[in-house]
């Protein structure tokens, strides 16, 4: 992941924060093949949270929104220490947690809980209901007496609105609803009572008309716990209602990224609703994400420094052919440009030979008259040069420059649009 | 419209159990037109899926339908499941919520489309079935160079667009969308969502568009039905609806959308009733903040207002049905905090 995913904090709030992420990096080792291993090849890294840095302070709700696939439930899982990180640092109470051994861990858990997105995976359905939310307590060793558990049980059922808890302590997962089995969660977290609650996109699996009530829990029990929490969603609607401080993002959006977030939401009023313009494409590779910023290949606003590369020119051309799919100018320009698959290692200079019996000036020929055609299309604010040379294409793009996160007014953008350094 | 291309007549899809039967669907009608978008929402288990699935003889075993739907002169419910099979595709085709099922893991892209065109149109030739193929494919994006490569090798989007594609390639004049952008991310979502309400300008084809997000509805659709507990509870044109809800509970569902403009969470009490045992009379009566004494009696009498929208829902009358004095407010017992689906 890249800053840009994140909604970002905007209100200070007094004193030391919460939690202090800097540089925090999580990245996956990829196997690869078994035929990799046996000749001693390595598989790649997925690098799905990379450099990182954030604030929660106390008594606040961060909302990190971004695709699947962008890294924030891994950087949500490193910091309960689901998964370690691979580099720098995490604090909660001013107390570094990266590289803690598993049994200090446990002690900290207590004081930072998680609701994930599936709550009917997250209730051992052989649990009845009681047993489930009261296990924490044994776990950790708070409660032997009996009789005391059921009671802690059944008020913090209650709490969450599942009243008369009486009617739900001895019923099993199967018997409950999606919005039910999810207030069942949430109260099996707060027996612990943390302090920092982890929502991993808690009513993205609920049905529209139980979403706004599990979210009208979440903030009463913010206000009544003083819970600190950190949400983690792709739908902006819901964390737009979870997050206060964050209208600034919202009135004025700034990267790229968040605005098509913000676009990209259905709007439920027929008489307002205007034809989009979305991004193309979908979240990167994170094994191989995109050079300079890894929105930038379906960033309308993309620019010189943004960091165009050889799968880009591969995009370019398979975007133009699904177009004209059907005429006959695309199998003549595949015969041109022969084999796309030497695009793929990701390069900011590409030498491509011309397909067999083709001339190299015929692939430049051809680019040229892509451009000719739609010489808006912000690829070619990226090509530097694109010539002839010997047997082979030399397209040499602009450098790529890794966009930085700078302080824009109230709010943090990782975006060359705001960068005064950013050539272009 | 430009006439109906399938009209449902009071249509019942009942599901058995060990004890009375599931009324899924309990006396639907519903007409979709030529090239039209029609909506069908409401929260889950109130029977849409089943609707959607009854209108193209998809039921499972244990189901069993009676009242029509009528296609092209035909009652597809009457007809032997086999006949029905080959209008499928052809006539009518479906796009599920999950792509990535619905795809042969061991079949190239290119494999899934001969197939299909095969079936369906054995006379082409390979070259034609290739230029159908990749002319459909180009229209949902899905460049020529992709042709033959496995499902895995795709994002989400991208299967979701190939599955629009193998059930457009055949060309059907209907639809019928399951939740169909359900899982993946609110960009790819409108990119599909995009695709799906062109096709009457790209493939003259009308569509049925299940969902729970009204959001989607406003942007996709021309016309919308309201379905609670297996009845349409209000159906017209989306403009109207959302304009001016006439039935109490396409308002509550419209004001617990959540949407950008959201600044104070609404919710519905109550959750939507099992369909062995319903309530008497009108099934949302236990939720509806509107309900009388009737609505607890005496099932609701279809209405068709002014604008052509029709609704379910003893408010809008008649009133000489309305036995006296059943006018006034229903009492009732409160509603539990965690009474919900």
């Amino acid at each position: 992941m890249k800053p840009e995913a994140a909604a970002g904090t905007v209100e200070p709030a007094e004193g030391e924060p919460l939690v202090s992420i800097r540089d925090l990096r999580t990245y996956y080792s990829i196997r690869g093949s078994f035929a990799d291993r046996l000749v001693g090849r390595e598989g790649g890294v997925v690098k799905a949270v990379d450099g990182v840095s954030l604030d929660i302070r106390r008594g606040e709700v961060l909302g990190l929104v971004g695709e699947s696939g962008s890294g924030k439930t891994t950087l949500g899982r490193t910091l309960l220490g689901l998964v370690r990180a691979t580099g720098g640092s995490v604090k909660f109470e001013g107390r570094e947690i990266t590289g803690l051994p598993e049994r200090k861990f446990r002690d900290l858990r207590r004081r930072m809980q998680v609701v994930f997105q599936d709550p009917h995976a997250s209730l051992n359905p052989a649990m009845t209901i009681a047993q489930a939310v009261g296990h924490p307590l044994q776990i950790h060793g708070l409660e032997r007496d009996r009789t005391q558990l059921r009671a802690r049980v059944a008020d913090v059922l209650e709490t969450v609105g599942l009243a008369p808890a009486e009617a739900y302590v001895d019923k099993y997962p199967g018997d409950l609803s999606g919005g039910q089995k999810q207030r069942a969660v949430i109260a099996r977290a707060l027996i612990l009572n943390p302090v920092l609650l982890v929502a991993d996109e808690p009513v993205s699996m609920l049905d529209m008309s139980v979403r706004a009530k599990i979210l009208e829990l979440m903030v009463a029990l913010k206000r009544d716990f003083e819970l600190t929490y950190l949400y983690i969603t792709h739908d902006l609607a819901t964390a737009r209602v979870e997050i206060g401080p964050a209208e600034a993002i919202y009135a004025d959006p700034k990267h790229p990224y968040t605005q098509a977030l913000l676009r990209a939401i259905p709007e439920p009023d027929p008489a307002r609703a205007v034809p989009r313009d979305l991004p193309r494409g979908e979240v990167p590779d994170a094994a191989s994400p995109p050079l300079g910023c890894s929105f930038h290949p379906r960033c309308p606003r993309a620019f010189e420094p943004c960091g165009w590369e050889s799968r880009d020119l591969r995009d370019l051309l398979e975007a133009r052919w699904a177009r004209l799919a059907g005429d006959a100018r695309v199998e003549e320009e595949e015969a041109v440009v022969g084999d796309l698959d030497v695009l793929d290692r990701p390069s900011p200079e590409v030498r491509m030979p011309a397909s067999r019996g083709r001339q190299p000036q015929e692939v430049v020929a051809l680019l040229e008259r892509i451009r000719a055609e739609d010489p808006q299309e912000p690829f070619w604010r990226g090509v530097d040069r694109l010539e002839a040379s010997g047997t082979h294409v030399a397209l040499d793009f602009q450098p790529p420059q890794d966009p930085r996160l700078e302080p824009v007014g109230d709010v943090s953008v990782a975006c060359h649009l705001y960068d005064s350094d950013a050539s272009g | 419209m430009t006439g109906a291309i399938l009209q449902v007549r009071n249509l019942r899809v009942y599901y058995g159990t060990p004890g009375k039967p599931v009324r899924a669907v309990d006396g639907v009608s519903l007409d979709i037109g030529e090239s039209e978008v029609v909506g069908l929402v409401g929260e889950s288990g109130c029977g849409k899926s089943t609707l959607g699935r009854g209108i193209l003889g998809l039921l499972p075993d244990g189901a069993r339908a009676d009242g029509e739907v009528l296609y092209d002169g035909r009652n597809l419910v009457a007809m032997p499941p086999k006949a029905v099979r080959r209008m499928r595709g052809p006539e009518l085709g479906l796009i599920f919520q999950e792509p990535m099922t619905r795809l042969n893991p061991l079949l190239r892209i290119s494999d899934h489309f001969r197939e299909t065109l095969e079936q369906h149109e054995p006379d082409l030739t390979d070259a034609e079935v290739k230029r159908r193929s990749l002319e459909t494919l180009g229209r949902m994006g899905i460049p020529p160079t992709r042709f033959r490569q496995y499902p895995h090798e795709f994002s989400g989007g991208m299967r979701q667009r190939i599955m629009i594609a193998l059930a457009l390639v055949l060309r059907p004049k209907l639809l019928v969308a399951d939740e169909p952008t359900t899982s993946l991310d609110v960009i790819v979502e409108g990119q599909i969502l995009a695709l799906l309400a062109d096709l009457k300008n790209n493939f003259g084809t009308a569509l049925l568009l299940i969902t729970h997000n009204l959001g989607i509805v406003a942007e996709s659709c021309d016309r919308m039905a309201v379905m609670y507990a297996g009845r349409i509870a209000e159906e017209g044109p989306v403009r109207e609806v959302f304009a001016d809800p006439a039935h109490p509970y396409t308002r509550d569902l419209l004001r617990s959308t959540i949407s950008l403009d959201t600044t104070t969470l609404y919710s519905i009490p109550g959750a939507p009733p099992n369909l062995i045992d319903p309530p008497p009379g009108c099934r949302f009566h236990p939720r509806c903040p509107n309900a009388m004494r009737v609505c607890d009696q005496l099932e609701p009498i279809e209405q068709r207002l002014d604008d052509g929208r029709r609704v379910l829902c003893w408010l809008h009358g008649p009133s000489e049905r309305i036995p006296q004095g059943a006018g006034a407010p229903l009492e009732r017992e409160a509603i539990g905090v965690a009474d919900e689906a």
